[in-house]
């Protein structure tokens, strides 16, 4: 197992008269190589569970394990981890700060300890698979497109060379286009660099596309974990949570309940059209 | 996380949050004055059971009170500590070449009593009073200063956007400094030069950050018609009810007890 | 019936330096476009980022003055200085940071912001403010701090403060872009009640085709130009263009579209569930 966390719990504000507890006995186990999404409505305590995974919040209680070794054990060292562990906040844009945009991918490098050399070549090769033009290098990164500037934050933390990235919301504001360059660009770094990914996100249709496992999060606690198929088949749970399904599964249902004997399991467009197609040619050969 | 009591204001509806701003303000100054002209025990206790009665009709939890007693802890240490070494006097006791005096133990404690009654005194204002009706207070207590053309009313209006604008910064300079430390970077270790060097990341973004918003701001109130103080009317206008002229009274009395107290040295 | 918002051959240019050179730039962030608006419509603009649907909106509220062409505000020429007040006063406008543009530090007095900056008599101020919290659904929360509130919420008190000063018609720039859907739900639910119960005109700048399925007119920007405009139905029919618009049609629009392509016999730009269901069973 690349992260485990057993019974995972965390207070804010322990010991005070504000103390609200943000995590339950979590217990989770992420694999090397998968594609998880994360859902919850704001609040429901996705922000805090993403934030221990790198250690930069301490549970209050039960262990943090990446790859077998408890990372709050005495000794341990969470600066290496957080280059294992890459994070790309909500946002990212908002912490660009260097003069140029090649600088600023190479911040990470440089806190691992890397020659000037090796840095650069870390950040072009992120740089690159972010999609950034080689133009654009020497550009202050005040001066890129909203998604441009998002990406280069993104490659800021691929520059580290991470095992695994975790992104909150990394679409938050852009316009579709953008929003599917970057799906695209993660998509590709799972499937050519074998990197584990956590994906938070608002957008169930996302989710579906991409990931192949799904953390619901509602109330500190993990209440669903599968494959999105299988978890939206809960739709009306995870509406009493205050989120959804994509639209296509309640077109499914919708179809379903009038007749037409398609795939409730579908979950993006393309099955949908696949069971739908099916379906249809199967009333016709019905009929004749 | 990120929670500053200072400018912080708490909800009620007590006779104190009901209160004038100018006559809190009046208060509030009139009060340090009155911890300054005390000097004895008895003083002191008169100074504190005030204290207390503010606290208990403010209605605001002593533990807020108490919260914004934590920035200047340290300059109440140090303060007390100067005092109790460097007064002349009798000496009490001897550590090395440090003496402690009788009368400096007795300037500590005054000064540390007269430091956090202060500080208690004025977040009891901040606490009671939106930071609007704070600069509203200030803005009608020195309009007289308008003719001696002193921008009474754009002094008071960027003092209120500041304090709206405190907390959304404290959060997002947590928020920065996370992101910072996913990619690496060392707060921690290092010496002063190459700490206040490792603040380079934290505060180009903050500060980039503070002039979009003051820019998306001053676009907003524009959109709003905002056109400086000329033309303006009030939605919560200040004038004084009957309370307030009461609170003038106590005031009063406030002020001429610890005038007697102070001469009486008691 | 007169137009409450209303351009001819509407341009903007502003002028950039380049890096290295001393020379200025001509940009022209919109150019060309001609826009109508009646009232009590309910307008969405669609453009990806940087296609000029800000620039566009805020002409109408005068944050900027056109550079070529003319804008009118319920017959009012923005570009007269003279007129600004009331040209902001009529066309409020509200933004896509919740953050940014609150200006009060208690919502009722962030509501009453707008009134004060007109000269409303007090008393006045009182009701206005009241009505507005009422019709956003916020009356509530009068007297909590903006800070501790959803964005949803937030966006609400800002659409309230707008409300506040009586406007004819409210422009909101991205107004949901920060939210999460549920926040995106609630603001969008204002908006659809202040356009039918108040009549207020609504133009709504977006990138999420969710919220332009009820509008009665959508335009599309790309570039700086009105590219398409038409009913909801007729630019949804559109799926190829919109994406090479770097837009995209809500997932029941898209399969709709992909049986169709697939020989399935259904009309053109379906936007609902239910317009989808009926037509294939």
């Amino acid at each position: 197992m690349l992260i485990e966390l057993q019974n995972v719990c965390y207070t804010y504000g322990a010991g005070t008269v504000y103390e609200v507890s943000a995590l339950k006995d979590i217990n989770l186990k992420i694999g090397e190589g998968e594609f998880i999404g994360v859902i919850g409505h704001t609040g429901s305590g996705k922000s805090t569970l993403i934030q221990h995974l790198n250690g930069l919040i301490r549970p209050t209680s039960g262990r943090i394990l990446y790859e077998g070794k408890d990372i709050w054990e005495e000794g341990y060292d969470l600066r290496s981890l957080r280059t294992h562990v890459g994070l790309v906040f909500q946002y990212p844009e908002n912490q660009l700060f260097e003069t140029d945009v090649l600088k600023d991918v190479m911040f990470g490098p440089k806190n691992q300890g890397l020659s000037e050399a090796d840095c650069r070549a870390r950040a072009v090769e992120a740089l690159k698979q972010a999609g950034i033009p080689e133009d654009l290098y020497t550009s202050s990164p005040f001066e890129l497109s909203g998604g441009q500037k998002r990406r280069v934050a993104i490659a800021g933390v691929l520059a580290m060379d991470p095992e695994v990235l975790i992104l909150d919301e990394p679409t938050a504001g852009l316009d579709p286009a953008g929003r599917d360059e970057i799906l695209h660009q993660i998509k590709y770094l799972r499937d050519k660099r074998g990197i584990t990914i956590l994906l938070v996100s608002h957008s169930m249709e996302d989710v579906a596309q991409y990931a192949n496992r799904l953390l619901v999060v509602h109330e500190g606690r993990i209440a669903f974990d599968g494959h999105p198929r299988r978890v939206f088949t809960h739709y009306k749970e995870l509406e009493a949570m205050g989120l959804a399904a994509p639209q296509i599964t309640y077109i499914m249902h919708a179809l379903h309940d009038r007749g037409l004997n398609v795939e409730l399991r579908a979950t993006t467009v393309a099955e949908a059209k696949r069971s739908i197609l099916m379906a249809l040619s199967e009333r016709a050969s019905l009929k004749e | 996380m990120g929670e500053i009591t200072l400018g912080q204001y708490y909800p009620s509806n007590s006779i104190l949050h009901r209160l004038d701003p100018r006559v809190k303000f009046i208060g509030t100054f009139v009060y340090i004055v009155g911890l300054f002209l005390v000097r004895g025990p008895l003083g002191y206790l008169f100074a504190a059971a005030c204290l207390a009665a503010l606290i208990v009709l403010s209605k605001v939890p002593f533990r807020f009170i108490l919260k914004s007693m934590k920035p200047i802890f340290l300059i109440l240490i140090v303060t007390m500590l100067f005092n109790m070494l460097l007064t002349p006097g009798t000496p009490v006791f001897r550590f090395y070449f440090l003496k402690v005096t009788r009368e400096g133990l007795i300037m500590a404690v005054r000064m540390g009593i007269r430091l956090a009654f202060l500080v208690m005194g004025s977040s009891i204002m901040t606490l009671t009073t939106t930071p609007n009706q704070l600069t509203d207070g200030m803005q009608s207590l020195f309009s007289p200063l308008t003719k001696l053309h002193v921008p009474v009313h754009e002094i008071s209006m960027m003092m209120s956007i500041a304090l709206r604008f405190i907390p959304i910064l404290t959060e997002e300079a947590d928020k920065i400094r996370k992101a910072q430390i996913a990619r690496g970077a060392d707060f921690e270790s290092g010496g002063l030069i190459s700490r206040i060097k490792s603040m380079v990341p934290i505060l180009v973004p903050l500060f980039v950050s503070a002039f979009r918003r003051a820019n998306d701001l001053a676009m907003a109130m524009e959109a709003r018609c905002y056109h400086g103080g000329g033309g303006r009317t009030q939605m919560k206008p200040l004038r004084y009810a009957k309370r307030d002229f009461a609170s003038y009274g106590v005031l009063a009395l406030f002020f001429a007890i610890c005038i007697i107290l102070g001469r009486l040295g008691v | 019936m007169a137009s409450i918002i209303k351009a001819t051959k509407l341009g903007f240019d502003y002028v950039k330096y380049a890096d290295d050179s001393e020379t200025p730039e001509k940009v022209s962030a919109i150019r060309e476009i001609d826009l109508t608006v009646e009232k009590g419509d309910f307008i969405a603009v669609l453009g990806h980022n940087g296609s000029g649907k800000s620039t566009l909106a805020k002409h109408i509220n005068a944050l900027l003055v056109p550079t070529r062409g003319t804008m009118w505000v319920d017959g009012i020429d923005t570009g007269k200085e003279e007129e600004l007040w009331k040209v902001r006063q009529k066309a409020g406008m509200v933004f896509q940071n919740p953050d940014n543009q609150i200006i009060g530090t208690v919502v009722d007095e962030d509501v009453g912001f707008g009134p004060e900056n007109l000269g409303i008599p007090t008393d006045d101020i009182w009701g206005r403010v009241e009505d507005a919290l009422a019709k956003v659904g916020m009356l509530g929360f009068r007297d909590r701090s903006p800070n501790r509130l959803s964005g949803g919420q937030k966006q609400r008190v800002a659409i309230a403060g707008v409300v506040a000063m009586h406007p004819e018609c409210i422009v909101l720039d991205e107004p949901t872009a920060m939210l999460d859907p549920n926040g995106r739900k609630e603001v969008l639910e204002v908006l659809r009640q202040l356009n039918k119960k108040e009549g207020v005109t609504v133009l709504l700048i977006t990138h999420y085709m969710e919220e332009v399925v009820f509008a009665d007119h959508v335009y599309v920007m790309d570039a700086g130009r009105v590219v398409m405009e038409g009913s909801p139905r007729e630019i949804f029919s559109q799926v190829e263009r919109l994406k090479e618009l770097r837009l995209t049609v809500p997932q029941v629009t898209e399969l709709a579209w992909e049986l169709r392509k697939s020989g399935v016999e259904i009309p053109e730009g379906i936007l609902t569930i239910e317009e989808l269901v009926d037509a294939l069973c």
